[in-house]
């Protein structure tokens, strides 16, 4: 999408604001919709699981073909520190932006390094989160609570690995030297969406791990 | 060209008759069609105060109709021009005739909204202590009906009496279906695991059609169902008609045991032997011939099935020879029942037609053909 | 890049302009446009054959034409047809080919994306439809109402043909909205102020911010029923603790806006046929703007009372029918100010005008019914009966459909430069109009009568037979006089008398530029005083303006064509169909590279410069 302007006017837009921009915004107004629904899934469901494992309480649960007792599944202090990762990650690119905003290629390419360590150490995170819930019995079909915990976190993890995608792309742009302060606007694309995925997980977190 | 152009004039000179002749067709239709599911001949007290409010809306819809289409149609022949004429005036809007026409519509909406409001919380709950409560369950694709007041079952046909309102809790076995009964109240959805209620007090006796309006399957369209609202006295001669055919022999054992007595009226060998298959073919497995307290089963509870008017879930009517062609391959009638081709021959299906006809909760004619 | 480049490039870019390639690789928005609508206007028909089939089904009583299985799957997918391959991409035809010559653009703000949402609108339709030829089409209704929709009771493929095909179709739409949003709020020429907007283009925007956000809910919700089937899950499975009742929530929260995303369109559509056929400028121009905007605000609150027979309670029931009352309000002022348009008019008895005053006259008896419904007593009777296939009909086919070839008849100069026969016109209005009431109008009676929807026949005692004969009988005349319309846009595209640039003494700048216009719309950047632009231009010149000049576009630069965007497409397509396949995963993998490697592609993609 980065080539897909028209240069049909290119005086200027009506607006002053870049048409890029504006479609990127527009984007993420159609996603608060999408994860809306999702968490409004979640929530429908919270509590409403016939079987275990459930996040916060002791539950029966099917484990091995055998009922047993099952631990509350959530593990919050890893999840706290994936978070925290993620949000410093919105830091990092916005510092990566303005490296290459300024034509700092050296301060473009340490920060967005670090952003995209940051979202693939919250997606390896998660991985290893999902895995070691399905040890403890929670599938994705065990229950309403197995169902809407991996469908409303792996969608956002889903978005994340996008993001992933697209920094390492510009990072290996960056790299190549193809991000000088005139296209510096191609990270801001990015970075925009990145910023979105962050302040989704900021009400996901909260709603999914934290209320009980 | 020219060719064309006479076709249009003519079809414009035609016009005119022809929308007198569809508005005579129409009146026509109107007037002679007998409907017996209608929604505009209620005979129950919710089918009634929801009548009341369709025409209070109905009547405000016409007016708006005739004056609103009316000014269209005067402008359409009014304000007609030529490419020639001078360019008319430019108007751009007119604030005070704006405001108008918002108004006055919200204020008959207003008039709508409050019989609306008042109707919807009186059909909201049932209005009245003692009502009869019926459950219903809807199946893929017929219907249930349980009396826990009577501790009794029966199927696809509803006897209600009259006078007395009758409270459903209603839920499905399967997906989704609608309880729908036109001309006495409204229809109410059913959810699995879910217990949704509607009632109606009918006031006439009647034998009621009634439909599922909620899509449901391939056999959606055939499943319907009958509501026989009766007077009181009609209403319990039928249930304890309907208890006492339990009592009544159906295992062959006790069958020859009743029979050896001689005592009973002499019986048709037919349906003896119809009986006799009922309870050798395997119809048991799904059906149950006893109305008093049965579980719910496969196939719809058949006790005191000569006493319906139809069969297959209310839409087919209760012939010897419908229920024969039922008996000789289900599927051929209604395609996707549960109920396979049970191969039987001619003979044996005379004799279980002969029994299920005679399984009869009343005596005499059903009640309904008496009022009707 | 945003780079601004104009120069010699273009030269390139205009070389090629024949040809099916050029066709698959183009990115004008005026071939996009003429794409969907041929492919449109087919589904459109496809459609209209199965409403024939259901109409013939029902002709008589008792009547074993269709079984109950095929009638089943042929009301799905007429409604589905109708809905997402018919109406949608017909109006994304008006939207791709004016949008941007009514706001003084070269082209839509993304050219290679509005590409791309045609070929996935494309592949999804045909994913849809190759159904039938293993005979799976989808026969759960286009409402797809839980837990019918289960594993359990449609084991088949027919309702994952119709998850992945919706899935499919919702990407196109969505990409379609960013791009048309970005357009109309970026792209305006200069003094194109947005409350100097054509109408058209208004109530085109309005269905742009609709889609963006009642698409993602309907995403959703189809994704969770696809989990459910292909893994398991219960959402919508009451015996997992699923909530089927959940399902017609998100269903409707889509599914209200969806009307309008049907509906805002014709309203553009009439309002800008009205006042040009008039001669005199809509009336009323900034209450039309916010009527619109206000039926989309409120279309998104309303949507319960889909489901007033699903026993919500009093106050549930109370606060969605005074919402629903409202809607009237706005859509009051709307049928008032076309009539305030009409009157003191010149009207000029074209086809156009002949469709856009059907259209009011039909959409007001849609409306009345709907003010019916809006009262859940009332509803309780009316819902799910044809009363209400009656009202929807006079909504969507009295008013879209009707609005729709109003636009038909009035742009097909502008894009084919060529005109429509005014005769065969006109005895298309007569006979759709005809024949659209006989269909229709009787089955206001048979709804009230207690006849339920989505049945697949009925008994003679049930006393339906009379109007249903007459029905199927004006359903044939209302699919000859499609014909008609046919055979008048294949022989008038050959041999019907050239169309000057501005047939219609038009008020808005497509009007203003050669029919059909050159590839890069404008050679000069227009220049906008007023609200209805070139009616203004003519005034100021005092009359009429010379026949705009053919240029040669030297120097104009344009986006290169790009075959990125189809591979793109096909990539998803793949993707989908591997999920159809219950999960096939190479080709779902398969799937997902191409589209990755194909984004990638696409972005490096130098645009000739």
């Amino acid at each position: 999408m980065a080539h897909d302007t028209t240069h049909a006017m290119p005086v200027e837009t009506s607006t002053g604001l870049d048409t890029r921009k504006l479609a990127i915004w527009t984007f993420i107004g159609s996603e608060c919709l999408f994860f809306a629904t999702l968490i409004s899934n979640y929530l429908v469901y919270k509590g409403k699981s016939l079987v275990g494992p459930l996040p916060h309480a002791e539950s029966q649960c099917m484990l091995h073909g055998q009922m047993t007792t099952c631990e509350p599944i959530f593990e919050i202090p890893l999840v706290t520190f994936g978070t925290a990762v993620l949000l410093f990650s919105s830091f990092f690119v916005v510092m990566a932006l303005n490296g290459a905003q300024r034509g700092n290629r050296k301060q473009l390419i340490t920060w967005l390094s670090a952003t995209v360590l940051g979202g693939m150490f919250f997606v390896g995170m998660q991985v290893y989160e999902f895995t070691h819930f399905y040890h403890k019995g929670l599938g994705f079909t065990t229950n309403l609570f197995g169902s809407t915990f991996y469908t409303l976190t792996g969608f956002h993890g889903t978005h994340v690995t996008v993001g992933v995608i697209w920094l390492a792309t510009m990072l290996v742009l960056s790299i190549r030297g193809k991000v000088p302060p005139e296209k510096a606007l191609n990270l801001e694309l990015a970075a925009l969406y990145w910023h979105f995925v962050d302040v989704v997980w900021i009400v996901i977190f909260p709603v999914v791990y934290l209320m009980r | 060209m020219a060719f064309r152009n006479s076709v249009l004039r003519r079809l414009r000179r035609w016009a005119p008759a022809l929308c007198l002749s569809l508005a005579m067709l129409w009146l026509a239709g109107c007037a002679q069609i007998d409907y017996p599911q209608s929604t505009l001949h209620p005979k129950g007290d919710f089918a009634h105060l929801v009548d009341a409010l369709f025409r209070t809306t109905l009547r405000w819809a016409t007016v708006v109709f005739f004056l609103v289409e009316g000014a269209l149609v005067y402008a359409l022949f009014r304000f007609r021009g030529k490419p020639t004429d001078a360019e008319p005036e430019q108007t751009h809007g007119n604030a005070m005739l704006e405001v108008v026409w918002t108004v006055i519509p919200a204020v008959i909406l207003v008039l709508i909204a409050i019989p609306t409001i008042k109707t919807i919380f009186k059909t909201a709950s049932v209005p009245d202590d003692d009502p009869m409560v019926v459950e219903v369950i809807g199946h893929q694709w017929w219907w249930e009906f349980k009396y826990p007041e009577y501790n009794l079952v029966t199927a696809n046909e509803l006897h209600v009496p009259v006078g007395r309102t009758v409270d459903l809790k209603m839920t499905t076995g399967d997906v989704l279906h609608s309880f729908w009964t036109p001309q006495l109240a409204g229809k109410r959805d059913v959810f699995p695991g879910r217990e949704n209620r509607l009632w109606f007090k009918a006031e006439l006796a009647g034998d009621y059609p009634g439909q599922c309006a909620e899509f449901c399957g391939l056999q959606h369209g055939r499943m319907a169902f009958r509501v026989v609202a009766e007077e009181p006295a009609a209403f319990d001669a039928w249930r304890t008609g309907l208890a006492a055919l339990a009592a009544a022999p159906s295992a062959p054992d006790t069958a020859r045991a009743d029979t050896s007595k001689a005592a009973a009226p002499a019986e048709d060998p037919l349906v003896a032997q119809g009986r006799q298959l009922f309870n050798t073919k395997g119809c048991l497995g799904c059906h149950a011939l006893s109305a008093v307290g049965a579980p719910t089963m496969t196939g719809p509870n058949l006790a005191g099935i000569g006493d319906r008017t139809h069969i297959a879930a209310g839409w087919l009517p209760n012939t010897d020879e419908n229920l024969a062609r039922w008996l000789r391959d289900p599927q051929a009638v209604k395609v996707g029942v549960l109920m396979p081709k049970l191969g039987l021959n001619e003979d044996e299906i005379k004799a279980l037609v002969a029994y299920l006809r005679s399984h009869r909760a009343v005596a005499a004619t059903p009640s309904v053909a008496a009022v009707q | 890049m945003a780079t601004t480049a104009m120069g010699h490039a273009g030269t390139h870019a205009h070389a090629q302009k024949t040809g099916l390639w050029s066709w698959i690789t183009t990115v004008d928005h005026k071939r996009i446009g003429i794409l969907y609508g041929v492919t449109a206007f087919l589904f459109f028909l496809l459609g209209g054959l199965e409403a024939l089939l259901l109409r013939w089904q029902l002709g008589a009583p008792d009547r074993t034409f269709l079984s109950p299985e095929v009638y089943n799957q042929l009301f799905t997918m007429h409604g589905t047809t109708m809905i997402f391959l018919g109406v949608m991409p017909l109006s994304a035809m008006f939207f791709n080919y004016f949008i941007p010559l009514q706001i003084g653009a070269r082209d839509v703000a993304f050219p290679r994306l509005n590409a791309f949402s045609y070929w996935v609108f494309l592949f999804g339709g045909l994913l849809l439809n190759s159904s039938f030829l293993i005979n799976a089409a989808p026969n759960a209704g286009w409402f797809g109402y839980a837990n019918l929709t289960s594993t359990q009771y449609s084991p088949g493929l027919n309702v994952d043909f119709w998850i992945i095909g919706l899935q499919i179709l919702g990407i196109a739409s969505l990409a379609a909205a960013v791009n048309f949003f970005t357009t109309v709020v970026n792209l305006r020429a200069p003094g194109m102020k947005l409350m100097r907007m054509p109408m058209f283009v208004w109530m085109s925007f309005i269905t742009q911010v609709l889609l963006l956000l009642a698409f993602p809910v309907i995403t959703v919700a189809l994704v969770l029923l696809m989990f459910d089937r292909q893994f398991g899950s219960h959402f919508f499975v009451p015996s997992g603790g699923g909530d089927p009742v959940l399902w017609q929530h998100l269903f409707w929260i889509f599914g209200h806006p969806e009307v309008y995303i049907l509906i805002l369109p014709a309203f553009g559509i009439v309002s800008e046929v009205l006042p040009v056929f008039s001669r005199k400028p809509l009336f009323g121009y900034a209450a039309m703007v916010f009527s619109g905007a206000f039926i989309a605000f409120l279309g998104f609150g309303v949507w319960s009372h889909h489901m007033f027979s699903t026993g919500m309670g009093p106050i549930a029931d109370t606060v969605f029918s005074l919402a629903t009352m409202l809607i009237a309000i706005p859509t009051g002022v709307k049928i008032f100010n076309w009539i305030g348009t009409v009157w003191g008019g010149s009207l000029q008895m074209k086809t156009p005008m002949y469709f856009a005053l059907g259209f009011i006259a039909m959409f007001i008896i849609g409306g009345l019914s709907g003010v019916m419904h809006a009262s859940p007593p009332a509803d309780l009777q009316q819902t799910d009966s044809y009363f209400i296939v009656a009202h929807f009909h006079y909504v969507l086919f009295g008013g879209s459909i009707f609005a729709l070839t109003a636009g038909a008849y009035y742009w097909f100069p502008k894009m084919s430069g060529r005109m429509l026969d005014e005769t065969l016109g006109k005895i298309h209005f007569w006979l759709m109009f005809i024949g659209f009431n006989l269909t229709f109008a009787p089955m206001h009676i048979l709804g009230l009568n207690g006849m339920p929807r989505r049945v697949y026949t009925y008994s003679a005692e049930s006393g339906f037979t009379f109007w249903n004969q007459v029905e199927t009988a004006g359903s044939l005349i209302l699919g000859f006089s499609f014909l008609i319309f046919a055979w008048n846009l294949v022989r008038s595209l050959r041999r019907g008398p050239v169309a000057p640039a501005d047939p219609w003494n038009g008020a808005t700048l497509e009007w203003s530029i050669p029919s059909p216009p050159q590839e890069w719309n404008f050679a000069e950047e227009p220049r906008v005083d007023s609200r209805d632009a070139f009616w203004e231009m003519k005034r100021v010149r005092g009359g009429t303006m010379p026949e705009p000049p053919h240029v040669s576009g030297q120097g104009i630069h344009l986006p290169n064509p790009s075959y990125w965007p189809v591979v793109t497409a096909l990539g998803i397509l793949m993707f989908f169909v591997g999920l159809l396949l219950h999960v096939h995963v190479p080709t779902v993998l398969a799937g997902g590279a191409l589209t990755l490697f194909s984004i990638l592609s696409w972005a490096f993609e130098p645009t000739g410069h």
